[in-house]
């Protein structure tokens, strides 16, 4: 059977100002897979998929998400093409005057033009439920912990459906067993709503849970590619950096 | 050789506010409009302001009488403290002052919010997830100032003209009938409608720079505090530019 390919990257630049962030950074990311990207601190990891995402625009190279070309999207095609991907920030990103309830109801009334409250309800609980998060429902985001918000930050890019969830740093800034749990909701929401992800971290044991496929990203390219136990017993010293 | 950096860089930030002008009419006619949070908005601009704009425009009004008086008195002028209140107040001074409380109380709050927001990528959130940020937050913002600052600064110039009773009538035992008499009928269609117009002008600015500082702050959260001040710097400025040329405009049209 064929795979389909839900993004495929090739040739992606991207500079601000003289720093030259992406030098030719390739990505393929098939429908069901996990791709972890991994590299230090300023690789142009996050850059890499606020370029996916449309929130920035490469400089040269390719990006085509479900095999249509992001930076020849108008602003229709653009919004359509974000319907179907989501996207967790490293912070979160929850809306921060507004409760966990008003967060979840927000794009379903945007964007799926909900109206019917009972409608909001039940699916707003049922991501919440997935996420282990249902009591919190009339939090403000301040009264939530680390872990607690990235679960929240899920619910809410999973309240849409959507095919393709590009996680930015999802274990970032928490402790070891909140990481794994956080990292195990990953594995999760992949496996229950059918999802495709691009994950950006540099933490070792997430990649490890929810990898299908690693690619270590260096100088703005991929310097290496496979999957986590092929780069692990990686001979590469660079490599190797990331595992020891 | 000179460097032309300062003057690309004065190009570009004139071109990125007309491209975020243009984004907000753009939107603004847009399906989708954001009615409650419009409301939203003229609830927090508009009632909230109630008591700043209350507190300064009654003093005002006492501070300008009390000093006035003097010198009114030399000339055996003190009839004519009314009207000259009222005048100076609805003309200039009630406007200007209001606007210039307004940018320092709103357009940082605003420019602070949407700056956080920024920084925090709950902007950046809320356009991957589909949702169109300058149609929720920027033309709410804006059209609530526009339409909030005309009126606080109606209701600055009311409480102005009490302050100014209160005064006259402690220090003169004027009665309120005869100052508000010879306040409002000294007033005509030329003082009231220039005046109003550029309130409009003044709150479509307050909003306009609050939003788009806000929307400027890219550098974590030092940048939050600058898009806070400098949107306090830019509307204040703004608005004594925009009262030039409306008094400019409105004398050569009325009184040519």
């Amino acid at each position: 059977m064929e795979t389909a390919i839900v993004i495929e990257i090739t040739g992606l630049k991207k500079k601000f100002g003289d720093k030259e962030v992406l030098t030719g950074m390739s990505l393929l990311l098939n429908k069901g897979e996990n791709v972890v990207v991994i590299g230090k601190s300023g690789s142009g990891k996050s850059v890499a998929i606020k370029c996916i995402a449309g929130l920035l625009t490469q400089d040269e190279g390719s990006i085509k998400v479900f095999g249509e070309e992001v930076k020849d999207m108008n602003e229709e095609q653009l919004k359509a093409m974000r319907h179907r991907i989501g996207f967790l920030f490293q912070g979160a990103a929850l809306y921060d005057s507004m409760t966990v309830r008003e967060n979840l109801s927000f794009p379903l009334k945007r964007i799926l033009k909900i109206k019917d409250k009972a409608e909001i309800e039940s699916r707003s609980i049922e991501v919440l439920q997935a996420v282990g998060l249902e009591d919190a429902i009339d939090k403000m985001p301040a009264d939530l912990s680390g872990g607690m918000r990235k679960r929240m930050g899920l619910a809410r890019t999973l309240i849409l459906k959507p095919e393709i969830i590009l996680y930015d740093e999802p274990t970032t800034g928490l402790d070891t067993i909140t990481s794994k749990e956080i990292s195990r909701l990953v594995l999760d929401m992949q496996e229950r709503y059918q999802t495709s992800s691009v994950i950006i971290t540099h933490d070792m044991p997430c990649a490890k849970i929810t990898a299908d496929k690693v690619m270590v990203l260096n100088e703005g390219k991929c310097q290496a590619e496979g999957t986590y136990e092929e780069l692990e017993n990686s001979s590469d010293p660079f490599i190797q950096s990331f595992f020891k | 050789m000179p460097s032309s950096a300062p003057f690309s860089k004065t190009l570009f930030y004139i071109s990125d506010q007309a491209f975020f002008l243009r984004s907000f009419f753009r939107n603004l006619f847009r399906r989708g409009f954001e009615w409650d949070e419009l409301f939203h908005q003229l609830y927090v601009i508009g009632y909230k302001s109630i008591g700043i704009v209350t507190l300064t425009g009654f003093i005002l009004g006492i501070v300008l009488t009390l000093q006035s008086m003097p010198t009114m008195k030399e000339f055996g002028a003190e009839s004519f403290i009314p009207g000259m209140v009222s005048v100076s107040i609805i003309r200039e001074i009630g406007p200007v002052i209001i606007a210039l409380i307004c940018a320092g109380k709103i357009a940082s709050s605003i420019g602070a919010e949407l700056g956080s927001m920024n920084v925090t990528e709950q902007i950046d959130a809320m356009e991957v997830s589909g949702a169109n940020p300058i149609q929720f937050l920027v033309v709410t913002r804006i059209l609530a100032c526009t339409i909030m600052i005309p009126l606080l600064t109606i209701f600055a110039d009311g409480m102005a003209l009490l302050g100014g009773f209160v005064a006259s009538s402690m220090n003169n035992g004027t009665s309120m009938q005869l100052f508000f008499t010879k306040a409002l009928t000294i007033l005509d269609f030329s003082d009231v409608l220039p005046s109003i117009i550029k309130t409009v002008f003044f709150g479509f600015t307050i909003g306009f720079v609050g939003c788009f500082k806000g929307f400027a702050a890219n550098g974590g959260t030092a940048s939050v505090g600058t898009a806070a001040n400098s949107a306090v710097v830019t509307a204040s400025i703004w608005i004594i530019i925009i009262d030039g040329i409306v008094v400019q405009v409105s004398n050569s049209l009325l009184y040519s």
